[in-house]
């Protein structure tokens, strides 16, 4: 049995957790205060992913840039790849929140999509 | 081929400047640095010092007193922030008396006016927040505060305005002195004049040993000081010294023309003529001295500390005037503390030196007058509304802090000799000069001055050189 | 001169949350003045994610949340203008203003509602020694320049202080290909939350130096680097454990200030503790009709209870204008001793509470094992064990009106720490 200590990244809160491991297998996780710090820490020792959120160039538009995310989160690992990939990306004004940016960024299946009105 | 090659544009060199443009010469003032106002001209008490600190008989002394004499005038003609609101030597300690009293008697020698002591009971009322150890002062109700910014930029802008040439970024590397005019050679390129004038501040004497045999020392003597929020402003409203005694030198607290609260400064001799950082140590000193002559001073409002390199020449005078061994190379060194004060009599002085060597005849057309830039905030109601109609750009509040407009700052930028960086704009018009510390209006003022200078936001400094704010652009080397 | 029931000064997430509300409850003319040319305020340039998941279940963005009160307020009509700075509010509540358009504007409100924010702590006001290079900003000011105008202002950097914003602006500045070296933070704790030092600096492996602070700068022009120094108990460098980072960017994340300039010219009453104005239960100020919310009454961690403290003042400002003010019962006023700093509101009224209304602290040290006590007069009421509290986290208890009201003649409630 193997124990884990982490810190839930859920919300604000930031609760402790303790994840109890039986080789790969998560076996309890406690120290959560709702079923998301569990979903958490499930992942966290697994698969972990994040959100990436960033910003790509705006053409035309009252703002230079846009802000954007990942619509869900991504392999921990692929964070960068997903930023160099939004490198040379330039949308025209106006761009709406929830429009997508670029499908599929880097391979992860995911959409990045805009999270900010940007006018002309 | 210049007449006058000026080294330097502090408030030394832009008072020469000046003064100078009232006559018929072609002028030239050289500066290693982006701006006028940029050395000891920037970072000092801002003290109109009354007089009776300098020597009797002293040059300092006397150009301290003249110089007094003028501000007024000179504030009002050139319309800079000056304020007469006297200043206090306070002692601490009955056995410190002998000193006052001599302090006194040297003040009433060098022609200071109305210069009396007072006893416990007037200090109070003068300064309800005076140290329950003081037992008396010297009060020299001629004793003022300037804005030193202010002041160098209007003689600097006056002069540019009749006629002077500012070369900026431009450092002078030697001399070649010809049989009736001098090479003075920068790294711009080498300027020909009959005249140099050395006002080169803590490096007036690397150019006045390049011509001279006679060697003169300057040491940077470096002062820190701590400014406090306006919110503290009316803590004290004259400008109060500690005697020295007792209780050691001690520090000065005033409030500035601006509403803030200065204190300082220390006095920490140096080898480096540029080092103008803070130090622990020096904020430590100053944190402990500056509660002695006042009681509750409001410390913990400081929004910033600096620190300013005061000239000190070893004989600690004033070292004005053209060169036995080299003819035609005008000294203006030494000008340390009063030397702000005595500016507008050094500009005089100097002015004159070369008026007589040349006999130049004064101009007809010479605009003895300059506006400041324009501060809404003095307009009634009905004379800012109209002016935002005319000029919405008024409107538009960029510093939050000192609530200065969008209008000021492009004024600041549009007229002679106007900011090209952001601590230009803050020199001309105190955005960035509040209690956020440029935080907020840093991202806006280079926006505007951008737009206003025709070049791309990255190429826009904090104050010139390699000083930029921006590096590049996101993700550009990933 | 215009006339408005209810003025709101800032159009922030407290500011669109107060309007909202307060149209909600009934009030029609309302109007929110804006001084950038958006809406949104700060959260416009807040582009990570972890906003909303109390108000709205979900996790956005902050550009995201605020387009959401941003829809709701247009949705309810609610007037605004942009671009227009507040002057000066008078005391009978007329509230100078100046845009480009309308130039200078006097309005008359019935109620205020101040909710300007915060602005950050300069490097001048941490007595920072050192040159006075480009280099250095505010880790606010760096995050608009990076996350609104795209640029970069800087590449090798060092972070002074743990604060949240600081720790986003860690993770973003790699992400837009900085260095970021390390955050030093003067306390032996952490000013941020958790979750941000796990998932902007563990997953970048920036490493998190507690108790080190700058002690001195180098650069004439732009930052060449940066001394750190280890400090001791009183905060004080030890000499002996400097160590130079050379860098050409200092960010500062060392805590936010309400910004109350306008509060203070107005006679608002504040608090030295959290530099916002004192308020009873319904976040009224000491003058009758000026409420304050959010990060202008004291400095949030969560934008989910700016906007919860916010439809609060904007319920009671809306009760103030249709019904005017409730003279019944007296102010009980509340104490913070023992390791809180201070509570949010400063009084309360048994008689004009809600059923249940919710205090909100923070304390002054990182303590383990304790309890989180209120006493009605001298008798505890509630005695709530917490595993962990520290000031970087805010803090709440709810009291409840039924039971206050069992003790009327109390003079004063508690609230403080304690370990048993």
């Amino acid at each position: 049995m193997k124990k884990r200590e982490l810190i839930c990244i859920g919300c604000p809160m930031g609760c402790a957790l303790t994840v109890e491991l039986e080789g790969n297998e998560v076996v309890s996780v406690t120290g959560n205060t709702c079923k998301r710090g569990e979903d958490y820490a499930r992942k966290e020792v697994t698969n972990p992913t994040r959100i990436v959120t960033s910003t790509v160039k705006v053409a035309n538009g009252v703002l230079a840039a846009v802000s954007v995310k990942t619509e869900k989160d991504i392999p921990k690992g692929r964070i960068f790849d997903c930023v160099r990939a939004l490198k040379d990306v330039t949308v025209t004004a106006p761009v709406h929140i929830g429009d997508v940016i670029m499908k599929d960024v880097a391979g992860t299946g995911v959409n990045v999509i805009a999270t900010k009105d940007v006018g002309i | 081929m210049y007449d006058v090659v000026i080294i330097g544009a502090g408030v030394s060199g832009s008072a020469v400047a000046r003064e100078l443009s009232r006559y018929q010469l072609n002028i030239c003032v050289v500066e290693k640095e982006e701006d006028v106002c940029c050395g000891t001209s920037k970072a000092n008490s801002a003290i109109v010092h009354a007089g009776f600190d300098a020597a009797n008989g002293s040059l300092m002394a006397k150009l301290n007193v003249e110089g007094n004499e003028m501000m007024e005038g000179l504030s009002k003609e050139l319309d800079f922030p000056f304020q007469r609101n006297g200043s206090l030597v306070v002692c601490l300690n009955e056995a410190d008396r002998p000193n006052l009293e001599a302090l006194y008697e040297r003040g009433v020698k060098n022609g200071v006016k109305e210069l009396r002591i007072i006893e416990r009971d007037e200090l109070v009322a003068l300064e309800p927040n005076i140290a329950d150890e003081a037992v008396a002062a010297l009060y020299a109700p001629t004793g003022g505060i300037v804005c030193p910014f202010g002041m160098n930029i209007a003689f600097a802008e006056n002069a540019a305005v009749n006629g002077v040439t500012f070369q900026f970024d431009t450092e002078v590397t030697g001399f070649e002195k010809n049989e009736d005019n001098w090479v003075v050679k920068t790294t711009k390129g080498d300027l020909e004049t009959r005249y140099v004038v050395n006002a080169a501040g803590v490096y007036a004497d690397v150019f006045h040993n390049m011509v001279s045999e006679k060697k003169i020392h300057i040491t940077p003597r470096r002062g820190d000081y701590c400014l406090l929020d306006r919110s503290t402003g009316g803590f004290v409203s004259h400008t109060i010294f500690q005697l020295p005694g007792k209780f050691g030198k001690g520090v000065l607290v005033t409030p500035t023309v601006h509403g803030n609260t200065l204190v300082g400064p220390t006095a920490i001799d140096i080898e480096d003529k540029e080092g103008v950082n803070t130090t622990q140590e020096g904020i430590d000193e100053l944190i402990a001295k500056a509660g002695t002559t006042v009681k509750g001073l409001p410390i913990r409002q400081v929004i910033t500390s600096f620190a300013g390199l005061r000239a000190h020449e070893d004989g600690h005078e004033f070292l004005i005037g053209e060169l036995e061994d080299a003819k035609g190379f005008i000294d203006c060194a030494g000008i340390e503390s009063p030397g702000l004060t005595s500016a507008p009599a050094v500009g005089k002085m100097v002015a004159g030196i070369i008026r007589d060597l040349t006999d130049a005849k004064e101009k007809e057309d010479f605009i003895a007058t300059r506006k400041g830039i324009l501060n809404p905030k003095t307009l009634s109601k009905e004379e800012y509304a109209t002016l935002i109609k005319e000029k919405p750009e008024y409107a538009n509040v960029i510093c939050r802090c000192e609530t200065i407009t969008e209008g000021e700052i492009i004024d600041a930028i549009r007229r002679p000799l106007g900011a090209k960086s952001l601590d230009g704009v803050k020199r001309r018009t105190r955005a960035g000069m509040g209690r956020c510390q440029s935080g907020f209006c840093s991202p806006r003022t280079i926006e505007i001055l951008a737009r206003e200078c025709g070049v791309d936001p990255s190429e826009i400094t904090k104050s010139g050189g390699n000083s930029k704010i921006i590096v590049g652009t996101n993700k550009d080397r990933l | 001169m215009l006339n408005y029931d209810i003025v709101i000064v800032g159009g922030g997430p407290a500011g669109l949350a107060a309007a909202i509300s307060a149209k909600k409850h009934g009030v029609e003319r309302i109007l929110v003045l804006e001084r950038d040319k958006e809406l949104g305020g700060i959260l416009n340039q807040c582009i990570h994610n972890g906003f909303g998941l109390h108000t709205f279940k979900e996790e956005l963005t902050g550009p995201e949340y605020a387009g959401r009160f941003v829809d709701q307020l247009l949705e309810a009509k609610i007037e605004y203008k942009l671009n227009t700075m507040v002057l000066h509010i008078s005391e009978d509540k007329v509230i100078t203003a100046m845009n480009r358009e309308e130039g200078i504007l006097e309005i008359q409100a019935k109620a205020v509602i101040l909710a300007m924010g915060c602005r950050e702590r300069s490097r001048g006001a941490l007595n920072i020694p050192g040159y006075r290079p480009a280099g250095i900003y505010s880790a606010g000011t760096a995050q608009r320049l990076v996350n609104m105008e795209g640029y970069l202002p800087g590449r090798e950097v060092v972070i002074l202080g743990s604060g949240d914003i600081g720790l986003i602006m860690a993770r973003r500045m790699t992400l837009e290909g900085a260095k970021v070296k390390v955050v030093a933070e003067l306390l032996p704790y952490s000013g941020g939350l958790k979750r941000n030092i796990v998932q902007c600096l563990n997953d970048f492996d920036i490493p998190l130096k507690l108790s080190h602070t700058v002690v001195d700068i180098k650069g004439k022009e732009r930052v060449e680097g940066v001394t750190l120094a280890q400090v001791d108990e009183n905060r004080r460098p030890i000499p002996g454990t400097e160590e130079f980072y050379s860098c050409d960017t200092l960010l500062l994340s060392c805590g936010l200030i309400p910004e109350n300039e306008l509060s203070r010219e107005l006679g608002v009453e504040m608090s030295p503790v959290t530099s916002g104005p004192l308020v009873n239960e319904s976040l009224e100020t000491n003058i009758e009709g000026v409420f304050a919310c959010g990060n202008v009454l004291h400095v949030h961690d969560l934008v989910d209870f700016v906007s919860q403290e916010a439809e609060a003042a904007g319920k009671h400002a809306a009760e103030y204008v249709l019904e005017g003010k409730k003279a019944v019962g007296r102010e009980i006023p509340i104490i913070a001793t023992d390791g809180v700093r201070y509570t949010v509101p400063k009084t309360i009224n048994p008689m004009r509470m809600e059923e249940e209304h919710v205090i909100r602290f923070r304390v002054g040290d990182v303590y383990k094992n304790c309890y989180v006590s209120v006493y009605f007069g001298t008798e505890r009421i509630i005695h709530r064990k917490r595993p962990i509290v520290a000031p970087g986290e805010m803090e709440q208890v709810v009291l409840k009106k039924a039971q206050l009201l069992e003790y009327a003649s109390i003079d004063t409630i508690t609230v403080k720490l304690e370990m048993e």
